[in-house]
């Protein structure tokens, strides 16, 4: 850190929302202390500065006074500058707290507490644990590295590349994104956008990119077409398929406690003297439900159907070679 | 002063002072280092960079005066940067994003208080608040969260102060456990709700999922969690590894990497053809057992041994049902 970088950035801050009019490079070398005398060395110094202030979200104008003016100028506009005036009841301040403590070890914790001191310096404290002892408490995480540079490309609407491995892939394949969000859900993150190589939309999970996501356009080449609703779509990605086929199982007694529950029928096996229980289910697809159901080993018996019978078979007979 | 805090850092935190005094009027040296996190020198630090800016045209003058005698802070000349200033994009984002996660979870008391943050802190943002609705959360509630359901059943026993019966469903013993539990939280971790409470039959705080519960009954009896129930630091993670937790070794085919994905894993690390070896911790192998039956060929047990024979033994005896 330097404090001379500070001194100077603090002082075109101040001179640039003072001054009504727009000011030139060369005016603001007048008046802010601390720019190097070399026409060169200034120019770098001033345009770094102008990248540092914009970064920090200062809305820095270019602009001409005069039509026929040569050199572009600069200003801040007090009103676009500053956090307009926000009053919050006890109740509202209560909330903030537990919004800004939701993402406390994750990707947006500094943003979120760099929003509650803005907040503060306005006057407004959040409120601090009223309701976390007896209450509701949540939080978010960004495990998946993927996060921070898919939400600075959506932010900033830049297009990315990574490479991703698919489920069941043996083999990462590269992509091409115009990323237009992400979605957490099942407490997993997603990114939704223009799939470039497929020419189609496309939902990615965040856990299964393998490597470094990297830009690969400028900041705002990125359209998110009207009405492109992310949730949307990575909801029906991940929405679960219809059951429209029935089984029927033969359960011990007192075990299938998760399959009894979601059960059409449950009754007594009377073609067996062992009381085993017949149960009657409905299921989306062979593969899955017969995972689901080889999860109860030797509890769980499929009579029909057949395939799903036969791919139960398969399993058990895989763990065993 | 922290070396790793940037001139453009150190610079956002004087944006942010300058307002905060002026919207105090007069505040303490030490409550206002405190509320920034520095130690009362670099305060001071902060306030002499300030006092000392310096424009030089057309005139020279100093656009900003204030005093720190007493140890108690007064602004008398901020000029332009009385204000703070705007959310940027990241931060509007951030609490935006959270408080809409907020409105989907059930049983939230303060409904209306946080929808009129909400409009406000959109109002306050502007443009900021634009891309927060790129980014959404979706909450997983248990079915049935009408009035009866279950999370609202939950939140009127939290808010009465009441114990709860739960019928608890633990797949990876395939058991339904009947338990009461007095209510402390309600946890909403990554979109996945659990009720976190005082369980008189483990004697110790429990975190429930609410998915799982397959039965909720709110009982007469006022919750009273003993005095050594303390809550869990969510931020440390809600399933913390035991000194008597067994270590378990897993070989996963392509087919079967998403285990390292929905478990948490110590260990994960990549084998030719996609296929994965992940290490992970467990105070009961009884659910690796059946994880290892569903997965069939796509995971290879291979350790510790007791489990290795388990996995062969019970899908033996599995595969011996289905001979007839």
């Amino acid at each position: 850190m330097s404090k001379r970088k500070t001194e100077r950035l603090l002082g075109l801050v101040v001179c640039l929302l003072s001054t009504g009019r727009y000011l030139t490079a060369e005016q603001v070398r007048e008046a802010v202390p601390g720019y190097p005398e070399q026409d060169d060395l200034f120019k770098r110094m001033f345009e770094r500065d102008k990248e540092d202030l914009r970064d920090l979200g200062v809305p820095l104008e270019t602009g001409l006074n005069h039509p026929f003016d040569d050199d572009p100028g600069y200003r801040i506009r007090q009103q676009a500058y500053e956090l307009p005036e926000l009053r919050l009841e006890a109740d509202e301040a209560a909330v903030l707290g537990l919004a800004a403590r939701v993402w406390q070890r994750a990707e947006l914790a500094g943003a979120a507490a760099g929003a509650l001191l803005k907040l503060r310096a306005a006057g407004i404290e959040a409120g601090d644990e009223p309701r976390a002892a007896r209450g509701i408490e949540p939080r978010l995480g960004t495990p998946e590295p993927a996060f921070g540079p898919l939400w600075e490309a959506v932010r900033d609407r830049r297009p990315v590349t990574f490479s991703y491995r698919a489920a069941g892939r043996s083999e990462p394949q590269r992509r091409e994104l115009e990323p237009w969000g992400v979605v957490n859900r099942h407490g997993r993150w997603y990114v939704a956008g223009w799939d470039r190589g497929r020419g189609a939309i496309r939902v990615f999970r965040l856990g299964r990119i393998a490597g470094a996501v990297k830009f690969c356009g400028p900041a705002g080449s990125v359209t998110v077409p009207d009405g492109a609703d992310v949730r949307e779509l990575v909801r029906d990605w991940d929405s679960a398929p219809a059951r429209d086929h029935t089984a029927v199982l033969r359960v011990r007694p007192g075990t299938g406690v998760g399959l009894r529950q979601h059960a059409v029928s449950v009754t007594a096996d009377e073609t067996e003297p062992d009381r085993w229980d017949l149960v009657t289910t409905r299921f989306a697809d062979v593969g899955s439900f017969a995972d689901y159901a080889a999860w109860f080993g030797p509890d769980v018996v499929v009579l029909d159907p057949p395939d799903l019978r036969e791919a139960v078979i398969r399993k058990l007979k895989g763990v065993l070679t | 002063m922290s070396a790793l805090v940037t001139s453009t850092e150190r610079l956002q935190r004087l944006l942010a002072l300058v307002p905060y005094v002026v919207s105090r009027k007069v505040v303490g040296l030490a409550e206002t280092a405190a509320a920034f996190g520095v130690s009362e020198r670099e305060l001071v630090d902060d306030l002499n960079l300030l006092w000392c800016v310096e424009l030089r045209a057309p005139d020279p003058y100093c656009p900003i005066d204030l005093s720190y005698e007493g140890g108690e802070i007064v602004v008398s000349q901020a000029e332009s940067i009385a204000r703070p200033l705007r959310l940027a994009v990241d931060e509007a984002s951030a609490l935006l994003v959270a408080l809409r996660m907020l409105a989907e979870v059930p049983g939230l008391e303060d409904r209306s208080a946080l929808s009129r943050l909400l409009a406000k802190l959109e109002d306050a943002a502007g443009e900021a608040a634009s891309v927060s609705s790129q980014v959404a959360v979706q909450v997983d509630m248990p079915s049935g969260d009408g009035p009866d359901g279950l999370a609202a059943q939950l939140g009127a026993a939290l808010s009465a102060g009441r114990r709860v019966h739960l019928r608890y469903y633990v797949p990876g013993r395939d058991e339904a456990t009947e338990r009461d539990v007095d209510p402390m939280r309600l946890l909403v971790v990554d979109g996945r709700p659990y009720l976190e409470g005082w369980c008189l039959r483990a004697e110790g705080v429990r975190t429930f999922r609410l998915d799982r519960v397959l039965q909720l009954t709110v009982l007469d009896q006022a919750s009273s969690p003993p005095p050594e129930a303390t809550p869990v630091d969510v931020d440390q993670g809600l399933f913390r590894p035991s000194p008597d937790d067994v270590h378990v070794e897993l070989e996963l085919s392509a087919e079967g990497r998403w285990v390292a994905e929905y478990y948490p894993c110590e260990s994960v690390s990549d084998l030719p053809d996609g296929r994965l070896r992940v290490m992970l911790r467990t105070p009961d192998t009884g659910w690796v057992r059946r994880l290892a039956l569903r997965l069939g060929e796509d995971c290879r047990v291979l350790s510790p041994p007791a489990l290795v024979s388990e996995v062969h033994q019970s899908a033996a005896a599995a595969l011996a049902n289905y001979v007839v």
